[in-house]
């Protein structure tokens, strides 16, 4: 488990630089439980954004779990060990 | 086999010398040249140094920006060259049957920038700094892919790798494609390998030339040649059957492919000769076509005495000494690998257009090769027919014929 808390605000950055960011979405507003499909991430993406976070919060992350998290909090919840 | 007309009606170009079929076209015409000394990265120290580079092209701005992360710059040019290839011929894929459609790319070298960028993060950070994108984004069908997901192309697709030469087997196999039954194919090549592991990669063909002066690099058929020039970029061609074409409304096509043949060198060292000649005959048979009837070769341009001998006899033994006009307008891009036939297939379709023959810039015909090079101006005159040869390093030789539409 990370010993500094991953934040909504960490992880959009780290999803827009991952895989963009998708016109049609308003990663602004309410998104923490959309489903990463509706936002345009597929699970490339999801393990390229896990990747980052090893490297800047020093957590491992296994893969299996992290493409099966739907949603930003679910994501979330899981990388900050709830 | 049935005798389905297979027709290109769209064109998407990523040339050194213009964005864009258009102007890809009035530079060459005036024989303005894209080669210059690489910009991608210091050269100095390198045994080559000079490059045709695809200048101007900002992908964020073609591209959502959702695709930038996980493509090397070859599959970025790929997607926009295609996209407006598809506009060119006024498809919008969505409107057509998902399983009618493919995409068939050539590939020389698949992403290898991107490929050097997550070797070098591999090596000096470590295995977690490698990109989950490197899966695919290095490999030689990814342009493929990535064009038919974009377009939810989902007819028989693939890749073929014969580095020069690709470009006209990927279209040919296109036109295999159509005659199965596939209605549109999204066609081509493009390459992009001008970084430092691909520039090692590259030289060590032995094949490049080692000048510094772009308009004495790149001279086939010169007695001063000596090597080629590569360059990045190539073309993507909307291919259809003919019937299909004229059932979406389409009043015209660019042309007809009308023939094609290929062969595979023998042996190195088994004394028989190259099996060029051999290509351009099947081509001509396939077409149904007299070698009187073919009114332009475009050339491929090796650029090495040895090379170039090999083409210049192939060419004399079909057509006559002096029998054909011969042109390599990539004096001006340089070699594009497998962005380097399409390319040259469109530049013919382009020439039968508009009745007017490239020249083959900057060089001086060498008394020898017997062969009715267009040089210093374009030759203008009307032109139904044109053949491509294209060899690739390994003993690749493939041959195209294309003809007006009716």
């Amino acid at each position: 488990m990370s010993i500094r808390e991953v934040t909504v605000e960490d992880l959009k950055r780290i999803l827009r630089e991952s895989g963009g960011a998708n016109e049609n979405v308003d990663l602004e507003g309410e998104m923490l439980d959309t489903d990463f499909d509706v936002l345009g991430y597929d699970s490339l993406v999801l393990l390229e954004t896990a990747a980052r976070i090893t490297r800047e919060y020093g957590v491992t992350l296994d893969d299996e779990a992290v493409t099966s998290a739907r949603t930003p909090r679910r994501f979330l919840e899981f990388v900050n060990g709830g | 086999m049935t005798t389905t007309r297979v027709v290109v009606t769209g064109l998407g170009v990523m040339a050194p010398n213009g964005l864009g079929a258009e102007n890809y076209w009035a530079a060459t015409r005036n024989g303005k040249s894209g080669i210059g000394r690489i910009t991608r990265f210091d050269p100095t120290g390198y045994p080559a140094r000079l490059a045709g580079e695809v200048g101007g092209f900002a992908a964020e701005e073609h591209l959502p920006s959702r695709l930038i992360p996980q493509t090397d710059r070859m599959t970025r040019l790929a997607l926009v060259a295609a996209d407006w290839a598809l506009a060119d011929a006024g498809v919008r894929p969505s409107e057509l049957a998902e399983f009618e459609m493919g995409v068939v790319t050539a590939s020389s070298s698949g992403g290898f920038e991107f490929g050097q960028g997550e070797l070098q993060n591999l090596w000096s950070k470590g295995s977690q700094y490698v990109s989950a994108y490197q899966s695919f984004a290095w490999f030689y069908a990814v342009n493929t892919g990535q064009i038919s997901i974009r377009h939810a192309m989902r007819g028989p697709s693939g890749v073929l790798v014969s580095d020069q030469a690709g470009g006209l087997d990927a279209l040919a196999q296109a036109r295999r494609q159509i005659r199965k039954g596939s209605k549109l194919i999204v066609a081509g090549g493009v390459d992009a390998s001008i970084c430092p592991w691909g520039w090692v990669a590259q030289l060590a063909s032995r094949r490049l030339s080692t000048s510094d002066d772009p308009d004495r690099a790149y001279l086939p058929f010169d007695a001063a040649a000596c090597g080629h020039v590569p360059g990045e970029g190539g073309a993507l061609l909307i291919v259809e059957d003919a019937q299909a074409a004229r059932q979406r409304g389409v009043p015209t096509s660019y042309g007809e492919i009308a023939g094609y043949g290929c062969t595979f060198d023998p042996k190195p060292g088994s004394g028989r000769d190259s099996g060029l000649r051999q290509a351009i005959q099947l081509a001509l048979h396939n077409a149904g076509l007299a070698p009187g009837e073919i009114n332009v070769v475009f050339a491929d341009a090796a650029a090495l005495p040895a090379l170039d001998r090999i083409k210049a006899a192939a060419i004399t033994a079909i057509f006559g000494p002096y029998g054909v006009p011969v042109t390599a307008p990539k004096t001006m891009v340089g070699r594009l690998y497998s962005g380097g036939a399409a390319l040259d297939l469109v530049t013919a379709l382009l020439s039968i257009r508009d009745g007017l023959v490239p020249p083959t810039t900057n060089v001086s015909l060498a008394p020898d090769y017997g062969i009715d090079l267009v040089i210093e101006q374009p030759r203008v005159g009307v032109l139904s027919t044109a053949l491509v040869v294209a060899r690739g390093y390994g003993g690749f030789n493939s041959a195209m014929v294309v003809r007006a539409a009716e």
